[in-house]
């Protein structure tokens, strides 16, 4: 058997500049900080990350100084890590907006439930997805309307990427992975549509020690795991 | 006396049935859950992957596995349930939401709604909205009348839509509008308040027959 066994920093020096990277995580509950911090550390440039959001942005005080870092994706925004980032909300990371109107980072905005079905269909080996959502609003724009039965849909495409970074709570030696709580949002979908998928693990256990019924994301789909905080 | 935002989120909770499914937006939407009728049991929908959310707790009791839609950590009833993001927006496009509420810039009177971007100002992007407005069988708009005089409710939106034809109540502290094919509709008027107030603060023809009922109030 393999082992799958590698560090965050293996985990960055995997991922090239100018890769594509779905990142885990909503509002960074579920995003695997230990390889978030190895890309920062290795100073990755020209990602293009898909994630639902910006993360958080670092909090400053009154002087400016920072205070509290920032979460999840919002510290590859921080390091100038991304050059586009596909998301569905950003407004909870200031940093985002101030590099979005400087022009160093371009930013794709996409409805939440049609991001979710396009990283499904990247993974599922469909051609796209029909949904209503957006339809007769700006999300229409250079999309192809669907009647299906007299009721307008948009075709959104799928959603591919060279690498997933996802961080389950449970992980067996084989990469068997188990989300707790809310963790699982775009996860169970992105570790489908990766080329590569990593998976940072809050912790270890032995093969059969987690039981087939609660696997979310079966083994086969996961190349690599990282122990969280094994940098 | 209750603040304008406890008076609209009161009345807001007087449309919930029990058993509903619901989606509280951020923000004074989410004071809607303060106000669930006693006995009454509703299902509170997080988009991020909850039914049976609770409320939001303190770091130290916090599963920081388990936050809302916004980030915070929050804890679940004893019956709920978690899922991923595909499962969630399954249940919300797929009409398993009874009621969504959610704020907005501006509404108009074939129901279409503009909530989630100012091109150049505001781009905070749509996140789960879009969905929400598209997919819940009832979708309540929970808002102060005007901003700071200016009125929100329009003939046409000017800003982006988040959803054409969609909005099917406006909560406000002046009253309640319901959006009907002949445009908006007065239903009920806030204590104080009279007809020709509620026209003056909106920039669109109110319809006004019938009983006009008098907007319920918070107890004191």
């Amino acid at each position: 058997m393999r082992d799958k066994f590698i560090t965050a920093k293996e985990a960055a020096a995997m991922i090239p500049d100018g890769a594509s990277v779905m990142v885990g995580g909503f509002m960074a509950n579920g995003t695997p900080e230990s390889i978030m911090d190895a890309l920062v550390e290795r100073n990755a440039k020209d990602l293009t990350v898909m994630c639902n959001d910006g993360g958080f942005g670092p909090v400053f005080d009154e002087e400016g100084k920072e205070v509290v870092g920032p979460k999840g994706n919002g510290k590859l925004i921080k390091n100038h890590s991304v050059k586009k980032l596909i998301a569905t909300h950003i407004g909870l990371n200031k940093q985002v907006a101030e590099q979005m109107n400087n022009g160093s980072l371009d930013v794709t905005l996409i409805p939440q439930g049609s991001m979710v079905e396009m990283i499904r269909a990247g993974g599922a080996g469909l051609g796209g997805v029909l949904t209503p959502t957006g339809v007769g609003t700006d999300v229409a724009e250079g999309k192809d309307v669907i009647t299906v039965d007299g009721k307008e849909y948009l075709l959104e495409k799928p959603l591919h990427a060279d690498f997933a970074v996802l961080r389950g709570n449970i992980v067996d030696r084989k990469g068997n992975v188990f989300y707790k709580g809310t963790t699982k949002n775009f996860q169970v979908a992105m570790a489908t549509a990766a080329d590569t998928v990593i998976v940072e693990a809050e912790k270890i256990v032995e093969i059969g020690e987690l039981d087939p019924d609660y696997v979310m994301t079966p083994f086969i789909f996961v190349d690599y795991i990282v122990v969280e905080g094994d940098k | 006396m209750a603040n304008v935002k406890e008076i609209i989120a009161h009345r807001v909770a007087q449309e919930l049935k029990d058993g509903y499914v619901v989606n509280l937006g951020i923000g004074l939407p989410t004071l809607v859950a303060n106000y669930v009728p006693e006995g009454m049991e509703v299902h509170l929908q997080s988009e991020n992957g909850i039914i049976g959310m609770g409320g939001v707790v303190s770091e130290e009791e916090a599963d920081k596995n388990v936050v809302n839609s916004g980030g915070v950590n929050v804890n679940v009833h004893p019956h709920a349930a978690f899922f991923d993001s595909a499962t969630s927006f399954g249940i919300i496009r797929g009409g398993h939401v009874d009621m969504t509420v959610l704020g907005a810039l501006q509404v108009d009177q074939e129901g279409n709604i503009a909530s989630h971007i100012i091109p150049g100002k505001m781009v905070p992007g749509m996140g789960g909205a879009m969905d929400l407005v598209v997919g819940a069988k009832k979708v309540v708009v929970a808002m102060t009348h005007t901003n700071k005089g200016k009125p929100k409710l329009f003939e046409k939106i000017s800003l982006p839509a988040t959803a054409l034809k969609a909005v099917d109540m406006i909560v406000t502290e002046m009253g309640v509008i319901e959006v009907t094919d002949r445009g908006f509709e007065l239903r009920e008027l806030a204590p104080g308040v009279t007809v020709d107030d509620i026209k003056a603060a909106t920039a669109a023809p109110i319809i006004v027959e019938g009983e006009i009922k008098e907007m319920c109030m918070p107890a004191e």
